[in-house]
């Protein structure tokens, strides 16, 4: 288990789902899903592809609206068919994302792209979000390519710099929705150092992955997902090493074998 | 071919201090027209992306019309028809921008339209998930990449609106085709006045091509 404040305040989840349900047209996404996630806490989902397992982690920040149930974020609670607009907003600002395609702007130099949100969100001077964003650009080891525009990085220099934005917003929790996928296999390793230094440092993650190692290590609870439900949860090592649903077991064979 | 015609260099030369005159008059009402278009262009563009549909469906109205019907068909309808509406005269410079401005706001609308609407929606999804609101997302990361996208397409429609100024000489601008008649209903040099006036076209939509590649080239829009 990772750092953690132990004090009956801090310890309320902060993201709660309950009952939630999902359908794209004919297609049942997500099945009653009920995930709760604690102050801290690394949560890794893993799943085959098409098993909703993205579209889960979208749901929090209200990328994707959900038919049922509800999603209660630090105590803003995101209601049906996108039925709450406000507490969508305060969420958005709360939680950060990374993708799986970076999505940096293209437009604006590194800098920019970390210093946007603090300054239009938040408000703050073009001083104070620069000073914030050349630490945030230090601490992921890109500070030197803090004027270069995204297309002259490598992608794994990219993900960071998505890294160092979403931070610049102090969020609460921070989402990552196969942040290595897109990437070159010599560049994952440097986009999971990142990730494994913010989940010591007390990050509340929630982790869609592929990368199976990394699950292993930095993880407090693996979850399975096959066709919109959870199947199996525990602490990994339980997922990885003996797990109990066979559609977990096939699943790890067939990821596991390479 | 006519063995005993010979083009006559003299006389094409000499069309142009004449010709010149129209120059302005036809960059003049092309400039005009196309700056107009341009904001047409945006307000329209953009109202025909809406999610509203009682706001989609007059930006679609105007496009369709005056993407559909023929440019000259416009300024005849602007110069000749409207003022039996409105019980007085418009004058021709004013009808020739008028024309312009309406025919180019419907393509330009298009443009502007295609343009936001290639931009991928990664970008709008990190927007939104950086807390950024639909407007400031819209403002400051769907708009600027749409301007860089707009540059080509817009070029092209200020070279076709630069051209179909020529029309407007049905309604007595003097611009560039205007000016040659006159010239020619004195001088009778068809063939070498109409070379100049194709010369000097070709002059100004060269002048506007290599102009808009190296402001691409400069990065100063959306970079």
């Amino acid at each position: 288990m990772t750092a953690r404040d132990s004090s009956p305040d801090t310890d309320k989840p902060v993201v709660l789902m309950e009952g939630l349900n999902k359908h794209f047209g004919s297609l049942h996404v997500l099945r009653d899903v009920d995930l709760s996630v604690a102050p801290g806490e690394v949560v890794v989902i893993i799943g085959a592809s098409g098993s909703g397992k993205s579209t889960l982690i979208r749901c929090i920040n209200g990328l994707e609206e959900f038919q049922q149930g509800r999603i209660d974020v630090d105590s803003n609670e995101l209601r049906p068919n996108g039925a709450s607009r406000r507490a969508l907003h305060t969420i958005r600002r709360e939680v950060g994302m990374v993708f799986q395609q970076f999505n940096l702007f293209p437009h604006r130099s590194v800098r920019d792209n970390v210093m946007l949100a603090p300054r239009k969100v938040r408000g703050w001077s073009r001083e104070q979000a620069r000073e914030t964003a050349d630490k945030l650009l230090k601490r992921v080891g890109i500070a030197d390519q803090a004027d270069k525009y995204p297309a002259q990085l490598s992608g794994g220099q990219q993900q960071r710099v998505a890294i160092a934005r979403a931070l610049a917003m102090q969020p609460r929790l921070m989402l990552f929705d196969e942040p290595t996928s897109a990437l070159d296999p010599e560049m994952i390793g440097e986009v999971l150092d990142v990730m494994r230094e913010l989940a010591r440092e007390g990050m509340t993650m929630v982790v869609v992955t592929h990368e199976m190692g990394f699950a292993r290590e930095v993880a407090d609870r693996a979850i399975y997902i096959h066709q919109g439900s959870i199947v199996e949860q525990g602490p990994p090592e339980a997922v990885f090493d003996n797990p109990q649903n066979e559609r977990t077991q096939s699943f790890l064979s067939r990821v596991l074998k390479h | 071919m006519d063995p005993n015609f010979h083009f006559n260099w003299h006389a094409a030369f000499a069309s142009l201090p004449y010709l010149i005159k129209g120059v302005p008059w036809t960059l003049g009402i092309s400039f005009g027209g196309l700056a107009i278009g341009f904001a047409i262009g945006i307000a329209f563009g953009l109202l025909s992306i809406n999610p509203m549909r009682v706001v989609r469906w007059p930006a679609r109205v105007y496009i369709e019309i005056f993407r559909g019907t023929p440019v000259l068909v416009q300024v005849l309808f602007i110069f000749y028809g409207l003022p039996q509406l409105l019980g007085g005269p418009i004058n021709a410079l004013t009808a020739g921008i008028a024309a312009i401005a309406l025919n180019s706001g419907a393509y330009i609308s298009e443009i502007v339209r295609g343009a936001v609407i290639s931009i991928d929606k990664g970008q709008r999804e990190a927007g939104l998930s950086l807390g950024l609101s639909h407007s400031q997302t819209f403002w400051s990361v769907t708009w600027p990449q749409s301007l860089r996208r707009m540059i080509p397409p817009l070029g092209n429609q200020a070279i076709i609106s630069i051209k179909d100024t020529s029309l407007f000489s049905v309604i007595g601008v003097g611009e560039l085709v205007r000016q040659g008649q006159i010239y020619i209903a004195t001088t009778f040099s068809a063939l070498e006045t109409y070379f100049m006036v194709a010369v000097l076209y070709l002059i100004i939509t060269l002048s506007l091509s290599i102009a808009l590649s190296a402001f691409e080239r400069s990065g100063l829009v959306g970079q």
